[in-house]
């Protein structure tokens, strides 16, 4: 692995109830972030290839230990998202080249299928910085009830030279999602829009 | 009494912090579960009844933070605790998480082996780490808004003066609590800070078996 790991953080958010509802199978999400040394820290490159080998690594390790996490098969996730947090002595270049070029196929991979966009978020930002990280079904753009976020954050990073590094992955939509669009049942599968 | 809403784990491997990297990751975990304030909004002079019916939630939130570090029980070496109490509560609905929360996670690192023997240092002569959990666990607490973040303390398992473990891990539970919740939080560590080296009672020293020393 090509990628400098400082730390692993993987949660799991759970929701049994909402609103006074009971949610039955509870909603669950799955955060995994790593924490990596920007090997751009400080300089201008104009090729940040090393950037988009490590996306690539990070797309199947943080994949599969967010679907590891939920205790699920690859195949019965449902929503995915992507994000980065790239310290000061770097550019928000270097998220993209993390996020955009490499890191989807391995993560694909890891939920089994996916031809939809994964959404992401990027921002430069100090230790704890809260980076809300998107999330949308992983076949169909479009299932509105799968449209959420959820927050990613390490209190002790990135230092300025270092990024972090997030996926995250769930095996439901929202928790009382009902305001209609295209439901999961409606799925086409082909185009990654519906 | 007990209405979970929601249960948040947070599982983190350390590689290192600057220094050289570590052969084995440090693992370090939280749970932090989100429950109805059954208070919230009012005094009530006996809350007494909850801290009874919060008993199988902390076996339960035990058993899961254990789970989700995927580490046998005598592999944990360091625990904390702590709540976070929603803006219509008060602290003390905080304090009832000491007794089902602390002795939950306690009993299920609990050595259950002859303790006479375990006093004389047999069966773990290297390390003095049986995982009998013999100390008390640190904690902290606050009233807060959703989002807010509590440091929670941690200290080793059998002897709170070792000094290479005493450490602390930010939980933060975004959304909650509201107003009526609590977060009740769980905390353990399968080792050392990453790089300690200020000296004081090693682990391997723990010599009293006192839960101190």
């Amino acid at each position: 692995m090509s990628a400098k790991i400082r730390k692993i953080i993987v949660q799991v958010d759970e929701t049994r109830m909402e609103m006074g509802q009971p949610i039955n199978p509870p909603t669950r999400r799955a955060l995994a972030m790593a924490v990596i040394e920007n090997p751009f820290a400080g300089r201008y490159s104009e090729n940040l290839d090393e950037l988009i080998v490590i996306g690539e690594e990070l797309g199947a390790l943080l994949g599969q230990k967010c679907v590891e996490a939920l205790g699920i098969e690859p195949g019965q996730a449902q929503s995915y998202g992507k994000g980065a947090i790239v310290g000061e002595a770097g550019e928000l270049e270097h998220a993209a080249a993390i996020l955009h070029p490499k890191l989807g196929a391995p993560l694909r991979k890891a939920v089994e299928k996916g031809a939809a966009l994964v959404p992401s978020a990027k921002k430069m930002g100090g230790l704890g910085t809260a980076l809300d990280v998107p999330l949308g079904h992983k076949d169909a753009a479009f299932v509105r009830s799968h449209f959420d976020a959820i927050e990613a954050r390490v209190s002790d990073a990135p230092r300025a030279n270092e990024i972090v590094v997030a996926v995250a992955v769930t095996s439901s939509g929202r928790p009382l999602a009902r305001i209609g669009g295209l439901q999961v049942s409606e799925i086409v599968g082909q185009d990654g829009l519906r | 009494m007990i209405e979970i809403r929601r249960i948040f784990t947070h599982v983190e491997q350390i590689h290192h912090e600057f220094g050289p990297v570590a052969a084995t990751p440090l693992l370090r975990g939280a749970i932090g579960v989100v429950l109805t304030n059954p208070f919230a909004g009012r005094y009530e002079p006996d809350i007494l009844p909850m801290m009874d019916d919060l008993q199988g939630v902390g076996v339960d939130m035990a058993r899961r933070l254990l789970a989700a570090m995927q580490l046998p029980p005598e592999r944990i070496e360091g625990y904390g605790k702590g709540a976070i109490v929603g803006a219509a509560g008060e602290l003390e609905h905080g304090a009832l998480w000491h007794v089902p929360g602390g002795y939950a996670m306690r009993e299920l690192l609990g050595w259950k082996g002859d303790r006479s023997a375990y006093a004389k240092g047999q069966g773990e002569a290297k390390t003095g780490q049986p995982g009998n959990a013999l100390a008390i666990v640190p904690s902290t607490k606050k009233v807060g808004a959703p989002g807010t973040a509590l440091d929670v303390p941690l200290t080793h398992i059998n002897a709170s003066y070792v000094r290479s473990h005493f450490d602390a891990i930010e939980v933060r539970v975004p959304g909650a609590p509201a107003s009526d919740e609590i977060v009740y939080i769980l905390a353990m560590s399968a080792g050392a800070r990453i790089h300690a080296r200020v000296g004081g009672l090693a682990a391997s020293a723990i010599s009293q078996w006192d839960g101190l020393r």
